[in-house]
């Protein structure tokens, strides 16, 4: 069964003659527990794609279904619920004057759920984070363990999708793997479905079992992670793409061979 | 620091970032706030000042020795002595007394007046700021026509409209005083409204009344409590013009703006009926301008 369902999605900012249509017809699946990357160069569309699923952005045409129900522009806070967003930074995704539990205590007010300090409980222990640290504000965690807060927050209200806005790439590379690792065990315990959004092809491997390669708001591949890992995607785009990522991997290698060992720094 | 032990634990519980209580949290962030206006001494001035103008209008009746409103023709127009601190005005009135007394009057308008201004100025201003569009050309303008009249002419407008009389001189300076806030209010919701932090609270379905309330009022709050506390200096200032030109408080009551304005036909024979209540003006002024700065410094959110 198709947990999202988009079809002849289209998403602009702006109104009138200054409207600009930034994705311009997208259609895609994801199924119940599947993770579905979005991947392409900055601008391309794929973050606001992500806005549409979110709620966020409300200028949109087609359709959209989550979990067999149809979705208006406007939502109810029960549909809100059935998804949450991951932001990006860290640093700027959790209110800066609000404990850690203030934060992971509102979503639980406004939708008036029971059982509060339990919850906030368990949803600490499920990101791996002490209890004692919902008394503290944000200024005194570190990036990882303020996105572990946001992934946190985002979890309570026990969705059944996560929207995954680069979520590692404001993190230090060992803190990638952290948080990348803790999402795909969540995903596994709670019976997730991702929607994660990247321009890192190893993260998306590293996560995705499917991904959409992006190109002026539209999707130019649907690719499986088979493909990608053995390098047989289709289309020409996406061959730039991994090359460019290999590219820089394998200079950066050549560059460090190449340096003569005597002018190295005592 | 040498502390004895009781309080240097204590300092140690209040300085220690293990939280093991939301409660703790609350404490730590108001005692490093104390810490620092500890450390400015200007700040620490000003704050003391307006403690002792706290202490001395609540305590008014143990501290005035005699009757603010007693006359005695005998004894008028007296230089200041033993008996008469600060000497006696035309009715033979004890200033120092009235003086004392005066300090509830001026604290009375400017609590009023910021217990007023503070609520309206925020919603005002977080509102249109938040929303935008036609709701925020709406407020604004509005603002506008506030903020182009020149403020004691303002008052003075109104308290003649209204009729003179100290809750009308409060109603006066509080419509002076909102359109200011409203601007700082709406500044700061703008740099917050696209913050991360408040569409995640969109996300999860939080109305316009709850984000305004619980998100945007923490992060308002320092900015405004500054201006806030700079404000009351010019509360005092335009709630003495008022008096002094008798569209404030009425007499027998004690007002510092009303005391000077009626020692000014005795100024070259009495300079204490203009000079007194002048200083005090001053101080308390002064005061809160020096607590406003150090406040800024503690609370603004930039600072750290």
């Amino acid at each position: 069964m198709s947990m999202i369902k988009a079809h002849h999605l289209a998403v602009s900012y702006g109104h009138g003659d200054n409207a600009i249509k930034v994705v311009r017809d997208v259609s895609f699946e994801v199924a119940k527990g599947e993770t579905f990357g979005l991947v392409g160069e900055s601008g391309c569309g794929k973050s606001t794609i992500l806005g549409a699923l979110a709620g966020r952005n409300r200028q949109w045409n087609g359709s959209i279904e989550i979990d067999g129900e149809a979705i208006g522009q406007k939502r109810t806070r029960a549909q809100l619920a059935k998804q949450q967003l991951v932001f990006q930074d860290p640093f700027g995704s959790i209110h800066p004057r609000h404990t850690i539990g203030r934060t992971l205590l509102e979503p639980l007010e406004i939708h008036g759920k029971d059982r509060r300090q339990e919850r906030i409980e368990k949803v600490l222990t499920d990101v791996g984070l002490p209890l004692n640290f919902r008394y503290r504000y944000p200024h005194q965690l570190s990036g990882g363990q303020r996105q572990r807060v946001a992934i946190a927050r985002a979890l309570i209200l026990e969705p059944t999708i996560l929207l995954l806005d680069e979520p590692t790439s404001a993190l230090d590379v060992s803190i990638q793997a952290e948080i990348l690792n803790l999402l795909k065990d969540l995903r596994e315990r709670e019976k997730l479905t991702y929607i994660l959004v990247s321009h890192d092809l190893a993260v998306v491997a590293h996560l995705c079992d499917r991904v959409a390669i992006m190109q002026n708001g539209e999707f130019v591949e649907i690719a499986s992670r088979q493909q990608l890992l053995e390098n047989t995607v289709q289309h020409s785009y996406t061959r730039v793409l991994m090359d460019g990522s290999r590219g820089y991997v394998a200079g950066a290698h050549d560059h460090l061979r190449r340096r003569p060992r005597t002018s190295l720094p005592a | 620091m040498a502390k004895s032990g009781t309080f240097s634990s204590l300092h140690d519980w209040l300085i220690s970032e293990d939280f093991t209580s939301s409660r703790q949290a609350r404490l730590h962030s108001v005692y490093l706030g104390w810490l620092s206006l500890v450390a400015n001494p200007l700040a620490f001035a000003g704050f003391a000042v307006v403690l002792l103008l706290i202490i001395v209008a609540a305590l008014a009746p143990v501290i005035a020795v005699h009757d603010p409103f007693a006359q005695d023709f005998l004894t008028a127009l007296q230089a200041p002595s033993a008996t008469h601190w600060f000497g006696t005005d035309e009715f033979g009135r004890d200033v120092f007394s009235r003086l004392i007394y005066g300090a509830r009057t001026t604290l009375y308008i400017t609590i009023l007046v910021t217990v007023i201004v503070a609520p309206i100025g925020f919603v005002i201003g977080a509102t249109a700021g938040y929303l935008g569009g036609w709701v925020d050309v709406v407020l604004m303008r509005i603002t506008d026509i506030f903020l182009s009249f020149p403020s004691l002419v303002l008052a003075l407008a109104f308290s003649a409209a209204l009729g003179p009389g100290i809750e009308n001189a409060v109603i006066a300076i509080a419509l002076t005083v909102w359109p200011p806030i409203a601007r700082l209010a709406r500044a700061e919701t703008l740099t917050f409204r696209h913050a991360d932090f408040v569409v995640a609270a969109e996300l999860q379905g939080a109305g316009t009344g709850r984000i305004l309330l619980r998100h945007i009022v923490p992060l308002c709050a320092p900015s405004i409590i500054v201006r806030l506390t700079l404000n009351m200096s010019s509360i005092i200032l335009t709630a003495a013009g008022l008096g002094f030109l008798g569209l404030g408080a009425q007499p027998p009551m004690a007002e510092w703006g009303a005391m000077a304005a009626s020692g000014r036909q005795y100024l070259l024979d009495a300079w204490w009926l203009t000079t007194v209540p002048g200083v005090a003006i001053l101080t308390v002024s002064l005061a809160f301008n020096l607590l406003g700065d150090g406040l800024r410094d503690i609370m603004d959110p930039r600072n750290g």
